[in-house]
C-alpha cells in the first residue's frame, strides 16, 4: 500500500486557482456596463446560437466567461431557480442578489471541495424600476462575490479592459456611446470589432415585464456605424487565442 | 434553498412540473378523500363547495390572427361570486389562453402554463411550436382529470399566431385533456354555445381584426343574454369583457374603453326593431 503524498493547504489551494484562471483567460471577455435606460451587457462571440448572455427572468440577465458546459449549467439552475421562486412566491420576489449569493455559494463549494474547480465567471446583472438602481453582480471561479457600481469585466482580460472601460464610463450615458465605448474597450487599440464577433443584449427599462432583449446584427450594425462591408470580406485580426 | 442543479441523467430538462417535483414541491391541489371517480363523501362533493366558476370565452380567426374573448363573470352556485374577474391571459408573446370552470385551478393551471413556456423558452434557448404549447396545456388539462371527476372541471381554450405557419390557429380542449384543432372558432365554457351559434353565423374567411373584435363581443352579449352564469356588459360599474389579439406582432389587449365603445354600437345596432319595450317602441 502507497501512503498518500502529504500536500500543504494552501498548495492545493493555489494549484486550483491557477488551473481556474488559465482556463478562463483562454476564453474571450465579457463587458457589461450601466447606461441611461438600463444595462447593456457586450461579449466577444463570434457563434450565433451558443450564448453568454442569457435572460434569466424578467429583469435578471445572466453573462459567463469560460467553459461553455460549465456556466451554461450555472445558466439552467439559474434559470430553475427564479423560475421557482417566482412561482412560489410573486415575479416581485426573484431578485439578483439572492441568485448571485447562490452562485457564489455553489462555485465556492465546488472550488474547496471538488477534484477540479469551475474554470468560469459569472455575472449576474439586474435591471432596477428606475434610473440609479441597476445592480451587477461580478462572480469569480473560487465565488469571491463584487457588487459593481457601473461596469463589470469578466474573462481573460479583464484587467486592461476594466482600465479602458474606466477611462470611457460616463454616468448615464446613452446606449449608443455606451456600446461604443464597451466594444472598443474589449478591442483595445490594436484590433477592431466586427458586429459578427460580438453577442450583444440590454436590460431595458422600455422593454415592459420581460426586460431582456437580444440585439440582432442589423441593429448591432445601425448602432456601431458600421459602413456595410465589402463582400463577405472581413477585417485580417491579429491572431488571438480561441 | 441552493442552487437546483441535477446530475444529467436526473435532469428534469425544460420541463417546469417535473422540476418542481423533483425538488419535492409537487404541483396541484391535494386530492379530496376518496380515489379519482369515487363518490365524494356526503357534503364534500365540489357542487356543495362554494367553489368559484368562470364562464364564457370565445376565440375566432380573422385574417391576421386571433381574436380572444371572455365575460367577466364568476359565480358561486347561483351567486355572484365577482363581476371583474380575467379570463383571457397571454400564455407567451404569440398565444392567449382562456380558461372556463373552476375559477381557483383554472387560474392556477394559466400560471402553470406561462411559467412553462417561458421556463422553456429560457432554459432551451429558443419557443416551442404552437402545436407543442398546446400539447402542453394538455397534459396540464390531463394531470387534473382526478379533480375533475370530482367536480372541479377546468376547460381551457388555447389560441395563438403559428409563425411557422404565418396564421391564427385554436384549439378547444375537453376535461380529459383531448386537444382538438379548431378551424375558424372555438369557445368553451357555460354560455359557449350560444357564443359559438353567433360566431358561427357572423364568421367569413379573411375577417379583419375590427369586424372580428366586434364579432367576438356580439357572441358574448349573445351568451350573457341567454345563460345566467354569462356577465354582460356592466354599464353600472363600467366592466366589459376582455378581448385581445394575437397576430405576428404578439399578443394585445384592447382596452376597456374601446371595448365599451364597440359594446355602444352593438347595443344600438340590436336596438332596430329586435327589442321592444312594452310599450312597443325600439328600445335605444
Amino acid at each position: 500500500m502507497t501512503m498518500p503524498f502529504y500536500v500543504a493547504p494552501e498548495q492545493v489551494m493555489k494549484d486550483r486557482a491557477e488551473y481556474a484562471q488559465k482556463g478562463i483567460a483562454r476564453g474571450r471577455s465579457l463587458v457589461a456596463t450601466i447606461y441611461s435606460g438600463g444595462i447593456l451587457i457586450v461579449a466577444e462571440n463570434p457563434s450565433r446560437s451558443l450564448h453568454k448572455v442569457s435572460e434569466i427572468y424578467d429583469r435578471i440577465a445572466f453573462g459567463g466567461v469560460g467553459k461553455y458546459n460549465e456556466f451554461d449549467q450555472l445558466r439552467v439552475a439559474g434559470v430553475r431557480h427564479a423560475d421557482t421562486k417566482g412561482y412560489a412566491y410573486s415575479r416581485d420576489d426573484v431578485d439578483a442578489r439572492s441568485l448571485a449569493n447562490l452562485y457564489a455559494q455553489f462555485l465556492g463549494n465546488v472550488f474547496t471541495h471538488e477534484m477540479k474547480p469551475l474554470e468560469v465567471e459569472i455575472l449576474v446583472a439586474e435591471l432596477g424600476t428606475r434610473e440609479g438602481t441597476d445592480q451587477l453582480y461580478h462572480i469569480a471561479y473560487e465565488g469571491t462575490i463584487t457588487d459593481e457600481d457601473h461596469f463589470a469585466v469578466l474573462g481573460g482580460d479583464a484587467q486592461t479592459i476594466a482600465e479602458r472601460m474606466a477611462a470611457s464610463f460616463n454616468d448615464g450615458w446613452e446606449l449608443q456611446d455606451a456600446l461604443r465605448a464597451t466594444v472598443a474597450a474589449l478591442a483595445g487599440p490594436d484590433r477592431s470589432l466586427r458586429p459578427d464577433d460580438l453577442e450583444v443584449a440590454v436590460l431595458a427599462r422600455a422593454n415592459g415585464r420581460r426586460a431582456f432583449r437580444r440585439v440582432g446584427a442589423d441593429e448591432l450594425a445601425a448602432l456601431l456605424g458600421d459602413a456595410p462591408r465589402p463582400a463577405r470580406q472581413r477585417k485580417a485580426k491579429a491572431p488571438e487565442p480561441a | 434553498m441552493g442552487l437546483p442543479t441535477f446530475l444529467p441523467g436526473d435532469d428534469p430538462g425544460p420541463d417546469f412540473p417535473a422540476l418542481m417535483r423533483r425538488l419535492g414541491r409537487p404541483l396541484g391541489h391535494p386530492r379530496l378523500e376518496g380515489a379519482p371517480g369515487d363518490p365524494l363523501p356526503a357534503g364534500a362533493g365540489a357542487n356543495q363547495l362554494p367553489v368559484r366558476h368562470g364562464t364564457t370565452v370565445v376565440a375566432l380567426r380573422y385574417g391576421d390572427g386571433v381574436v380572444m374573448a371572455g365575460d367577466r363573470r364568476a359565480t358561486e352556485g347561483h351567486l355572484i361570486a365577482h363581476r371583474a374577474m380575467d379570463k383571457v391571459f397571454p400564455a407567451d408573446r404569440h398565444s392567449a389562453v382562456a380558461i372556463a370552470g373552476a375559477a381557483g385551478p383554472a387560474v392556477e393551471m394559466v400560471k402553470l402554463f406561462q411559467t412553462q413556456l417561458e421556463h422553456y423558452e429560457k432554459v432551451e434557448g429558443v419557443v416551442l411550436s404552437l402545436e407543442g404549447k398546446a400539447n402542453q396545456l394538455s397534459q396540464m388539462v390531463r394531470e387534473h382529470l382526478p379533480m375533475a371527476m370530482q367536480g372541479l372541471v377546468v376547460v381551457p381554450l388555447f389560441a395563438g399566431y403559428d409563425l411557422a405557419r404565418s396564421r391564427g390557429r385554436i384549439f378547444t380542449y375537453d376535461v380529459t385533456g383531448g386537444h382538438y384543432e379548431e378551424a375558424d372558432h372555438g369557445a368553451t365554457g357555460s354560455g359557449g354555445r350560444d357564443a359559438r351559434t353567433t360566431i358561427k353565423l357572423g364568421w367569413r374567411e379573411g375577417l379583419d381584426r375590427s369586424e372580428a373584435v366586434d364579432l367576438a363581443i356580439k357572441a358574448l352579449y349573445e351568451a350573457a343574454d341567454e345563460d345566467s352564469a354569462t356577465g354582460g356588459p356592466d354599464l353600472v360599474r363600467g366592466i366589459f369583457p376582455v378581448v385581445a389579439t394575437v397576430d405576428s406582432e404578439g399578443y394585445l389587449q384592447l382596452d376597456q374603453g374601446e371595448v365599451a365603445q364597440r359594446f355602444g354600437t352593438l347595443v344600438g345596432s340590436l336596438g332596430d326593431g329586435r327589442v321592444s319595450t312594452p310599450a312597443g317602441g325600439a328600445s335605444r
